[in-house]
């Protein structure tokens, strides 16, 4: 059992937890994720590593809610204990060499982007960071991002905040203006992530993007997880979650995504009438 | 006065059409009377050729005229000096290729169900003996195990009771091995392979879950830890695919993905949250023991009808005899001599938006002949030219092979490892390229089978603890 220490709500779909998991903790690097579960019947669901304390031996995850799963996730607070907790899992970010970078982040995705952000902003690379929300009051880490940054660019599809647009049009506008990016890293929804790399391709910047197929082990023994890069079949959980964005079937990938759905859809209403029950 | 019946006392099992829909074990187990009968077979050869045909050589005779003699606890003390799983063993060994493919009794007419009566024993033990396991002497030792397969469980029961401190690793939620993700319900019921870990519990083993060898702790890590030997039980879990077209759609699974949802996680009962598809019409690929259980756990699941779709002939189809005939009854249709092509998916070219978009629709075959004997005296199929076909399925296993994670051996320098990704050991001790690592099962063999992994895990524990009382 593994024990929340510190619960915050980011935005009313966004939470951010603090795990007690001092060896996961000890060894975690920005991109990796772990794999819980809430409770005994629970489903394992990856989420990615979104800080840690080694001191502490605390992990900060940070998540969406999104499903069933998230949900019940969701209900517990500071003190309880969640059932599992693995990890960390996947390979950690290749940071090695890069001297100016431009990180596009998407909603939840931005709290995937964030360590990465960190990291690279502390080995002294310049960091210039484009992140997109809905809207005004879906907007997260603001302050995480100004901190870690050289340039931020906030984009609202609604224009509630920041700029109105979607993020590939400031990504465009940068290069255009002369920016020489080593890399652009890429992490949101898949559909952000294909127009990115649809977006630098015509330059030929190396675009890595975070790759979030359904998973299960974590460990490479399903093969659930599996994409389609450069034409080979890839394990996003071992041999991944990052890859060159170049190289990766995303329309392979959203259909895969969807798999679930209409069993996803059940087992949420189902969660949420049991909430409703309670509350009562 | 020997019973000289030619065949075997029939294993009582749940009936065909009645198991088909339920997830409780096929197979219930002779009655006391039963066995009484079939151990009467049993001749007490001299030269107990029966022996030499199991991998770790259980005492069958002896064991058997304990059976005789009604004194069942004797039985099982004779059949645990040789092997630690009996429960689980006399359920999935392949006993029709070893102990019994060399009893005098089938030269004419059938075997002793040997394996029938080492699960007999086994389960009455399991059921009647309450005497609580000794806890050993320590000697102050203390010995890693990765993986909690019956090659793990073994190497760590069998030091515990020589006194050593053992913390057995697993990566998963659950400790079991393939026993609990792999092999399911209806054939080897989860609370036997519980108890097995209860007892090495109760022996003062810890088993940390949550734990990734080689990502949340390294082997080197191990080491520093304090521990003075490592066994790496790691199995084979990496899935392999065709590489035909259509793999990555909907529908399609590796069936160690499949199976560790149905099983591992539980997603044939309403109260998990973990889901599956229940498909109607399904194909597995594949003739082993992974296939068989891939395609009675999809009929258990609602299928309407599972295809197993294997590339050779009946006879070299690789599965436990027994699987294959209880798949049978419960009306699995085995198509031989086919080979898959592609796997066809939905398109609607109007709306991209159906949601009907990239799920299965069928699976194009070709039909195979066998060809002349290759080098390994198997002959090996050949196409039929013009005879594909398409089967009618929403839904693909494939269940082809599995190869050794390389995990471990990416993330621990100087740990050698063969062309197909085993752990190289040394045949008798199990030791690896490395000093105090030992490995065995299917991490080194490739997928194999429960017994040569336990018998692995005994071999090396034995070496472990002539390594580490000779270091004092
Ligand atoms: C490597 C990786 C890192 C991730 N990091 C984060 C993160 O930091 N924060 C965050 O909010 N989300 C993250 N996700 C996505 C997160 O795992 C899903 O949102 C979560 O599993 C949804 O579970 P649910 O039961 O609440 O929703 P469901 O209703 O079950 O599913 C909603 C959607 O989530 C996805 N999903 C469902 N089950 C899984 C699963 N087992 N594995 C992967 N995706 C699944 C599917 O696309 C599905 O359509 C990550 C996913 C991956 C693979
Ligand atoms: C569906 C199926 C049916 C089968 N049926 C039969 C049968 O009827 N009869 C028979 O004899 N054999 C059968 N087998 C084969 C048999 O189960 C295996 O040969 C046997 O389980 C191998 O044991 P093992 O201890 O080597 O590994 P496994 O049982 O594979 O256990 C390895 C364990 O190590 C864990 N692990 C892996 N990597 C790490 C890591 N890095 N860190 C920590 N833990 C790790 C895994 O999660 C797993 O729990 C079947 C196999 C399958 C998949
Ligand atoms: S362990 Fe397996 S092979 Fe050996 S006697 Fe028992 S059933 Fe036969
Ligand atoms: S060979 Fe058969 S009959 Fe002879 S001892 Fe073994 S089991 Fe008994
Ligand atoms: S999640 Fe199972 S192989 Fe990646």
């Amino acid at each position: 059992m593994y024990k929340i220490i510190s619960k915050r709500e980011l935005n009313p779909t966004v939470t951010m937890m603090d795990i007690e998991a001092p060896l996961v903790a000890k060894k975690a690097q920005p991109g990796q994720f772990i794999i819980l579960r809430v409770d005994e019947n629970g489903e394992r669901i990856p989420l990615t590593v979104a800080g840690c304390d080694s001191e502490k031996g605390t992990v900060k995850i940070i998540f969406q809610i999104v499903g069933a799963s998230t949900e019940l996730l969701n209900h517990k607070n500071e003190g309880d204990y969640i059932q599992d907790f693995v990890g960390p899992l996947g390979r950690a970010t290749h940071t090695d060499g890069l001297k100016k970078v431009a990180i596009v982040g998407g909603g939840v995705g931005c709290a995937i982007a964030l360590p990465v952000a960190q990291k690279l902003h502390e080995l002294g690379c310049e960091v210039h960071s484009i992140i997109g929300f809905r809207s005004k009051d879906l907007l997260i880490l603001e302050d995480e991002f100004k901190a870690a940054s050289d340039k931020l660019v906030i984009m609202t599809d609604d224009g509630s905040y920041g700029e109105k647009g979607v993020v590939t049009e400031p990504l465009k506008r940068l290069i255009e203006s002369g920016e020489q990016y080593d890399e652009v890293i890429a992490i949101g929804p898949l559909i952000m992530m294909k127009f990115v790399t649809l977006t630098t391709k015509p330059y030929n910047i190396k675009t890595i993007v975070s790759m979030n197929p359904i998973m299960i082990d974590g460990t490479g023994m399903c093969g659930g997880c599996r994409l389609t890069v450069g034409g080979k079949t890839k394990f996003a959980c071992v041999d991944g979650p990052e890859f060159d964005g170049f190289e990766v079937d995303f329309d392979e990938a959203m259909s895969r995504g969807a798999m679930y759905r209409p069993f996803e859809q059940e087992q949420r209403e189902h969660v949420c009438n049991l909430f409703k029950k309670e509350v009562k | 006065m020997p019973n000289m019946s030619l065949k075997k006392n029939p294993m009582p099992v749940q009936d065909p059409v009645e198991r088909g829909r339920n997830f409780n074990e096929v197979a219930l187990g002779y009655d006391e009377a039963t066995a009484l009968d079939e151990a009467a077979r049993c001749l007490n050869c001299k030269n107990m050729p029966c022996v030499s045909g199991c991998p770790v050589n259980v005492y069958i005779p002896e064991f058997i005229a304990k059976v005789r003699e009604l004194d069942f606890e004797g039985a099982y003390q004779v059949i645990n000096k040789s092997s630690s799983l009996p429960a689980v063993c006399g359920r999935v060994c392949p006993q029709e290729t070893q102990c019994e493919s060399k009893c005098v009794r089938g030269i004419k007419g059938e075997a002793v169900g040997i394996g029938r009566l080492e699960r007999f024993v086994a389960d009455w033990h399991n059921e009647h003996s309450t005497k609580a396991p000794e806890i050993p002497q320590a000697n102050g030792h203390r010995v890693a195990i990765v993986g909690s397969g019956p090659s793990g469980l073994t190497c760590a029961g069998d030091l515990a009771k020589l006194g050593y401190k053992v913390t057995v690793y697993e990566a998963l939620h659950l400790a079991g091995g393939v026993l609990v993700y792999g092999i399911p319900e209806f054939r080897l019921p989860k609370s036997i392979v519980q108890k097995e870990v209860d007892t090495l519990k109760a022996l003062g083993v810890d088993v940390e879950t949550n734990v990734v060898i080689g990502k949340t702790l390294t082997v080197d890590e191990l080491f520093e830890m304090g521990y003075e030997a490592v066994f790496i039980g790691s199995g084979a879990g990496l899935p392999r695919f065709m590489g035909i077209p259509g793999e990555s759609l909907k529908g399609v699974y590796s069936a160690n993905e499949f199976l560790t949802r149905s099983n591992l996680m539980k997603a044939y009962r309403d109260d998990s949250s973990t889901p599956i598809m229940h498909a109607k019409r399904v194909a597995v690929v594949g003739g082993g023991n992974v296939a068989m259980d891939a395609a009675r756990t999809a009929l258990r699941m609602g299928a309407e009808k599972v295809y197993i779709v294997y590339r050779r002939s009946l006879e070299e189809l690789p599965a436990r005899k027994e699987e294959v005939e209880h798949a049978m009854e419960e009306g699995i249709e085995f198509r031989l001599l086919n080979n898959p092509k592609r796997i066809l998916g939905f398109e609607n070219p109007d709306d991209r938006r159906d949601p009907r978009n990239g799920f299965v629709t069928g699976m194009e075959c070709v039909k195979m002949e066998l060809g002349e004997p290759d080098a390994s005296g198997r002959r090996s199929p050949v196409e039929v030219p013009d005879s594909e076909f398409v089967l009618d399925v929403d839904c693909v296993i494939i269940a082809i092979g599995t190869s050794p994670n390389p995990l471990i051996k990416s993330t621990t320098d100087g740990l050698e490892v063969n062309r197909k990704g085993g752990i190289v050991v040394e045949e008798a001790t199990g030791l690896t390229s490395r000093e105090g690592v030992y490995a065995g099962g299917d991490a080194v063999t490739g997928a194999a089978t429960v017994i040569l992994a336990m018998g692995a895990g005994k071999t090396a524990a034995k070496a472990i603890d002539e390594y580490l009382s000779g270091k004092q």
